[in-house]
């Protein structure tokens, strides 16, 4: 594997991610419990499809096979995609959506905060630019946790399924394959072994605080996006976000 | 003082183009009036929202996603704005929601139109923005101050929806045969809706008469319909699509676009509760109130308990 195609996987992986997250939340405009809520949910979706914008974009000019951002996004597979099984998981209750944010933007708070000192120069402006936007979602997120853990008793419970649901796809949010290996060598991303660690003791806290409990898995770990290999849910989400250019190839938009 | 020479005061300061402010006093009416007008308009705010909330995980490049959400956001933000306006003359959000969602408050009813195709996420901001603005600038120089400044506000980012609707509409007319379908037929289907939407002749409007009255209103339906109608026509050409409308010409008289006739039945009909996504749009919007109140109840415990501790760490 070469040093571009260790970068096209890790910058695919990151467009794919915010791709993914910004369509799951933008099935819920409109239908939020308060307009409030609406309005933050659009904007961190905004802030994703920004994010997945700017590395897929960077993708394609890595490839150099003048893949476009759309080409990306709309004209590859389920198991071309490289998105976390996380952030592909249902939006269920307002419960399920918020600490399936909460998880995930720890974590692109740690990657991002390690990619500010990226020996690559794009990865080093992506990082900086969209840290600022990844701190208003972790503090959104943990807000919510602590708010519903610690609210009633149904919403304690709620929360907790929430987590007993999602935990599972947690670990992998730090697998590394053979790209990350090279990446990592090569100062262009940071260590995400090192990463699960502050990972671990950050969303420890909220949970803590939050009255709730970390889920006991007895180890079990999902797996599979690093290879292509999805949950049944991400088929669906592809067949809906690219129908309309794939039945209609020639047309510009 | 008495009654009557109170409201000959409060006519004198709107004859006089004065703006009247939350705290002043004012008729009851005026006051009734206000908020009927204004919790609509939130209303059709939020409820537009899920017809263009319907295409986003749909959008068929990036860059339109992106622009739909930011939409569909300000939308958001509109209402709130309104909520806001209107709280300022005595009845909060939750009373409105709840006139909404019992069905006894009313929103603008174009949205109860379903959005069958990309295109139409174009023609609603083309033509129902482009309405709206026309109706907004006007309702921008009425006579309550709150409502007049949101007013303002709103258009600048309305104007903005419009130009992006239209974009895509002309991208689509310019495009393969299949996407000047699509444009066309879209246009079939929201020009009629579009031309009922600034209301009622106003020798049928009951309400028209007194908002014009006290300034609410400036203008009457007609001639904001008028406005529109020679703004919008020529985009059409420019675009090279056709207006559904066998009787439109231009009067070199006059130089207005004239229209044939409105359909009001249809127009009425939609009002009472009989267009294709009436029931659809208020079952959303009931649905996310209900599925939400355990989120509004969780937090506010949670505000509870956190206001407790602080008073007993103050103790």
């Amino acid at each position: 594997m070469t040093k571009d195609e260790a970068l096209f996987e890790f910058l695919l992986r990151t467009g794919d991610n915010g791709l993914v997250l910004a369509q799951r939340l933008g099935e819920w405009c409109g239908h939020a419990h308060q307009l409030e809520s609406d309005i933050a949910l659009t904007n961190v979706a905004l802030d994703n499809i920004g994010q997945a914008r700017m590395a897929l974009t960077e993708a394609g000019k890595v490839e150099g096979k003048g893949r476009s951002e759309d080409d990306l996004a709309f004209h590859r597979t389920e198991m071309e995609f490289r998105n976390n099984l996380l952030l592909e998981q249902e939006n269920g209750d307002f419960a399920q959506t918020i600490t399936r944010q909460f998880l995930f933007d720890v974590f692109q708070f740690e990657l991002l905060s390690g990619l500010k000192s990226s020996s690559n120069e794009f990865l080093q402006s992506f990082a900086i630019k969209s840290l600022k936007e990844v701190t208003y979602h972790r503090s959104l997120s943990s807000d919510w946790m602590v708010r519903l853990g610690d609210g009633t008793e149904l919403s304690h419970d709620k929360m907790q399924n929430a987590l007993n649901l999602l935990w599972q796809y947690t670990g992998e949010l730090f697998e590394k394959t053979e790209a990350d290996d090279i990446l990592i060598a090569d100062g262009v991303i940071p260590d995400l072994e090192k990463l699960k660690e502050s990972w671990d003791d950050i969303v420890g806290q909220v949970i803590k605080e939050a009255t709730l409990e970390i889920p006991d898995t007895k180890g079990f770990m999902a797996t599979g996006s690093r290879r292509g290999e999805h949950t049944e849910f991400l088929g669906y989400i592809l067949a809906e976000m690219q129908y309309l250019p794939r039945t209609m190839p020639e047309a510009k938009w | 003082m008495e009654l009557a020479e109170r409201e000959k005061e409060f006519q004198e300061k709107i004859d006089k183009g004065q703006k009247i402010e939350a705290k002043e006093w004012m008729p009851e009416n005026y006051r009734k009036q206000l908020i009927r007008m204004i919790s609509q308009h939130a209303h059709s705010e939020i409820v537009g929202m899920l017809p263009e909330g319907n295409w986003i995980t749909r959008a068929p490049s990036l860059r339109r996603k992106a622009v739909l959400l930011a939409k569909v956001q300000d939308e958001a933000g509109h209402g709130l704005y309104l909520y806001s306006a209107a709280e300022t003359l005595g009845i909060d959000r939750e009373k409105m929601i709840e006139q909404l969602i019992t069905g006894k408050a009313k929103y603008s009813s174009i949205f109860n139109y379903p959005t069958l195709t990309w295109a139409d996420i174009g023609a609603i901001g083309w033509l129902v923005d482009g309405a709206a603005i026309v109706n907004q600038t006007m309702l921008a120089r009425g006579s309550y101050g709150p409502y007049s400044r949101a007013m303002v506000r709103i258009c600048k980012e309305e104007s903005f929806h419009n130009r992006q609707g239209y974009e895509i509409i002309y991208e689509l007319a310019n495009g393969t045969p299949e996407q000047k379908k699509m444009a066309q037929d879209s246009l079939n289907r929201w020009w009629g809706p579009s031309m009922q939407m600034l209301g009622p002749s106003d020798a049928d409007s009951k309400n028209s008469a007194e908002t014009m009255k006290w300034k609410i209103k400036v203008e009457s339906n007609d001639t904001v319909r008028q406005r529109f109608i020679d703004r919008t026509v020529p985009q059409a050409i420019a675009a090279g699509l056709t207006i559904p409308d066998p009787d439109l010409k231009f009067n070199e008289e006059t130089q207005h676009w004239e229209i044939g006739d409105i359909d009001w039945e249809e127009f009425y009909q939609v009002i009472k509760g009989y267009g294709p996504c009436n029931h659809k749009r208020m079952k959303a919007r009931q649905d996310a109130e209900a599925e939400g109140a355990w989120v509004r109840e969780a937090a506010a415990a949670h505000a509870e308990k956190k206001r407790n501790k602080k008073a007993h760490q103050a103790a």
